[in-house]
């Protein structure tokens, strides 16, 4: 017997995942759109939380519904020179929902013939004191890593204000 | 009533579709950038569900989507900067515009 998810939350949520993309994709009003990716985004905190993945949850909430929704908004907003300017064409393109579609139609055909050998159901995922002993370890698999990420979010930190600072150079 | 392996991702599978529709056809910045966002959600739904259905105990696919949620996030801070500063140059983030280095 392998893991299996509840059936109606998590139809719910995808639901809701599916959802918030289409209804991103189909807003005029960029703003609109952003506050759809958000919506996305909680229901993907959501479906971890169905996973058993706390940790990620919390993790997806902070990083993409705080920060990278933020983010996207004061962008949107600092672009706009007039409010008018923030609703914008649909740019429906045949070309590009061909190549979406070609592109859903052969993963799905690769995910129907994928058959991995399944953990039993009694596997336990670990919580998130686990988790987090696991991430910190210093004589962990994980600890360089770790701290190589630090390093790209450091340099990503100072290209951002390099490339979005003032005029002088 | 339950689900298997499959259900997760399919979903994962289909919001990348979205995703991509998302990048290829959109002509803001902004927009192309948020659907890239999606795309990487995809990604992070598919590592976390194998994660739970064949390596729950030691969660594999939870730590690669911890590290893919950092990239993620160092790319959209790079992409959103590199916007700014295209829209200081052109005064404008629709792509059709960036078209200097055409033939």
């Amino acid at each position: 017997m392998s893991p299996s998810l509840p059936l109606v939350p998590f139809a719910l949520i995808a639901v809701a995942i599916i959802g918030g993309g289409l209804m991103m994709l189909l807003s005029r009003n960029v703003v609109h759109a952003t506050l759809w990716m958000l919506e996305t985004m909680l229901a993907t905190a959501a479906l971890y939380l169905l996973l058993n993945a706390e940790f990620l949850a919390l993790v997806q909430i902070m990083v993409y519904a705080g920060a990278v929704s933020v983010l996207v908004l004061f962008v949107v907003m600092l672009t706009l020179r007039r409010r008018q300017d923030a609703v914008r064409s649909l740019d429906a393109s045949p070309v590009a929902a061909a190549l979406a579609v070609l592109f859903v139609a052969a993963v799905s055909l690769g995910i129907t013939r994928f058959t991995p050998t399944l953990a039993p159901a009694s596997a336990q995922s670990p919580t998130i004191l686990a988790f987090g002993q696991l991430l910190f370890d210093p004589k962990g698999p994980i600890m360089v890593p770790f701290e190589i990420a630090s390093l790209v979010l450091l340099v990503a930190l100072v290209g951002a204000v390099w490339w979005a600072g003032g005029e002088r150079r | 009533m339950t689900l298997g392996l499959h259900a997760p991702l399919a979903l994962g599978a289909v919001l990348f579709g979205l995703g991509l529709y998302g990048a290829v056809s959109k002509r803001s910045a902004v927009m192309v950038l948020m659907s890239l966002e999606l795309m990487a959600n995809a990604v992070n739904i598919n590592l976390v569900t194998l994660s739970r259905f064949v390596t729950p105990v030691k969660a594999t696919g939870q730590f690669f989507a911890v590290f893919a949620m950092v990239v993620s996030a160092a790319e959209i801070g790079l992409g959103l900067a590199l916007v700014l500063a295209l829209y200081r140059s052109f005064r404008t983030i629709e792509l059709s515009a960036m078209d200097r280095l055409k033939g």
